[in-house]
């Protein structure tokens, strides 16, 4: 496929307003941490005509006004500030923390983590120690408000998606696939499978800092039990500590 | 300050804008109308800057007003009466304080919109008025809501236009999309050839369409890196029936795209009721560039294109009524 011969960084154009630099075409760290160093640049530089910037997990995107500002004045301006240093290299963003967020592997809260054990080759207990001592990081915030993608997993967790979309799983949901987790900021379908239950809000309009996690950001998932989770539901912070990382 | 009071609304009733920017790193869309153009048309109607308005998918509402207010009706056309004399769309009009406005369903399209003189003044969340439904951003509007009106400096109404036609289905301009290269040009070729049905499932979030034969999924799809998503993507989940995806859509996803739908087009989207047909047409970076500038072009001239509503006195059914309406018109314009 055309798509394995790529050499990255690129440049790519999305829709008719939108360019994205491409660090990597596969969940990487380094590559991540380019990507959000790369952003924090294009938005320092405060180019005329662009009007958005963001991430997703190894790449930046930038919204602009094609009519004002073309897309070859576009793409020599970022070519331009690639070629200023080794983004690779790039330090991860100040002001990260880590959070742990109690969760409960399995049960009837969370169906389906026998299923996705025995995808990544493993019993229940296997899986449950494996991600419950993982420290994964938040490498994007993205599909819903404050909806982190979390990475990366051990190997054995490089598992696809489902063909079939589960319905719902409700907010606060932990999901795996392809060595990630993404945890649920909303009620929604998903392709990913349902292994954990939190009581994380993710995005909450009506707290001073609406949203919990940024990228960059680092979080472990340990595990309680349903009894312990019904209390930790009644609890205003959901049971969640925090630290700063330095 | 005056206030619009909702005595009824129906379920997709909502305060829209132009949108938010800023927050897409964080996983908020930029949301807004559906259907931009028409709250551009509202706007020119009441000659005002592009503000916030009432957005009702499908089926209106009885509203009522504190104080003497100019409304605008545009986008997809309802049934609208006030104190039930029928009312044209696609024009202003003037609002006497008590009177109640009936808006009725659509009679094509999907979305109409509601604009009042002055516009709302609810307060800004993340830097917009509009509802983020998929966000649990505010929530649709319902009976006994009252919401406050800025002061409005216009006086004219009863302006008409001409919309440009977009509520039934269509061709849609489509530039490629960060996947389009993963389609063999086979099937790129009976994408364009193919004629799509509007499926019953959609709403701000995208439309779901029907293929006529074979769907258009894609054997690697389950293990696609997820990435940027913005409105316009021709999303194609595993079944492969295609998604346009719209004001309210995901802000990342991993399904592939088979092309993103140009923004001229988009109020053709928005506007494509269930069992409506589309078609895609394959365009290059020049050709879309054209279309946005004449877009844009359009937008401008809105203002201008608002003329005089003529009226037949034999299609008035209650001329003392309008008599009334007009003459507080008067009244404003020449003091």
């Amino acid at each position: 496929m055309a798509q394995t011969t790529l050499t990255f960084p690129r440049i790519d154009s999305v829709g008719l307003d939108g360019l994205l630099v491409r660090f990597g075409d596969q969940l990487d760290e380094a590559a991540n941490r380019a990507a959000l160093a790369f952003r924090a640049a294009v938005e320092a530089a405060g180019w005329d005509g662009v009007e958005e910037c963001s991430t997703s997990l190894v790449s930046t995107y930038l919204r602009f006004d094609p009519l004002y500002l073309s897309h070859d004045d576009l793409e020599m301006q970022l070519t331009g500030l690639l070629s200023e240093r080794d983004w690779y290299a790039a330090a991860l963003p100040d002001g990260r923390k880590l959070l742990r967020i109690p969760t409960v592997y399995g049960t009837d809260l969370a169906p389906q983590l026998e299923e996705a054990a025995q995808v990544a080759g493993l019993t229940a207990e296997e899986a449950v120690a494996s991600l419950s001592q993982a420290r994964v990081r938040v490498t994007a915030l993205g599909f819903a408000p404050g909806q982190p993608y979390l990475g990366t997993l051990p190997e054995a967790w490089d598992i696809p998606r489902q063909t079939a979309l589960t319905p719902q799983v409700p907010q606060g949901a932990l999901v795996v696939a392809i060595r990630q987790f993404v945890l649920f900021s909303v009620t929604a379908p998903t392709g990913w499978r349902h292994i954990g239950q939190t009581a994380a809000k993710l995005f909450d309009i009506d707290r001073d800092a609406p949203f919990l996690l940024r990228p960059g950001d680092e979080v472990e998932f340990p595990s309680v039990t349903r009894e312990a989770f019904e209390q930790i539901k009644q609890a205003p912070d959901a049971g969640i500590t925090r630290e700063a990382l330095v | 300050m005056n206030r619009l009071i909702i005595q009824q609304a129906g379920p997709g009733v909502t305060v829209q804008d132009m949108g938010r920017t800023g927050y897409i790193a964080l996983g908020l869309s930029r949301g807004g109308a559906a259907d931009r153009l028409a709250l551009a048309e509202g706007a020119a109607l009441l000659r005002q800057p592009v503000g916030a308005a009432i957005e009702m998918a499908g089926f209106g509402g009885r509203f009522s007003v504190a104080e003497p207010c100019r409304i605008a009706l545009t986008g997809a056309p309802m049934r609208a009466s006030l104190d039930g004399v029928p009312l044209v769309w696609n024009a202003s009009h003037m609002m006497p304080a008590g009177s109640v406005l009936d808006i009725g369903g659509a009679s094509k399209g999907v979305y109409g919109y509601l604009t009042l003189g002055g516009g709302l003044a609810t307060d800004p969340v993340l830097g917009g008025q509009g509802v983020h439904l998929t966000a649990g951003l505010g929530r649709a509007l319902a009976a006994g809501d009252e919401l406050t009106l800025s002061d409005d400096k216009g006086d004219e109404s009863g302006l008409t236009l001409t919309p440009q036609s977009r509520c039934d289905g269509g061709t849609l301009r489509v530039l490629p999309s960060l996947q389009t290269d993963l389609y063999p040009l086979e099937e790129r070729a009976r994408f364009e050839a193919s004629t799509l049905t509007r499926d019953t499932r959609g709403n701000r979030m995208g439309i779901r369409l029907m293929p006529e034969g074979e769907g258009f999924g894609l054997k690697v799809g389950q293990k696609i890196l997820s990435e940027i998503i913005t409105p316009g993507d021709i999303q194609i989940p595993g079944d492969g029936a295609p998604y346009i995806l719209m004001a309210e859509c995901q802000t990342t996803g991993g399904y592939p795209r088979l092309g993103t739908v140009i923004p001229a087009d988009m109020p053709k989207v928005a506007q494509c009721p269930p069992g409506a047909k589309l078609r895609f047409r394959f365009v290059d970076r020049q050709e879309a560039l054209g279309a946005e500038t004449g877009y844009r072009k359009h937008l401008a001239g809105l203002s201008r294109a608002a003329q005089p509503l003529v009226r037949d006195p034999a299609d008035i059914a209650n001329l003392l009524s309008y008599t009334l309406i007009s003459g507080v018109t008067a009244g404003e314009e020449l003091s």
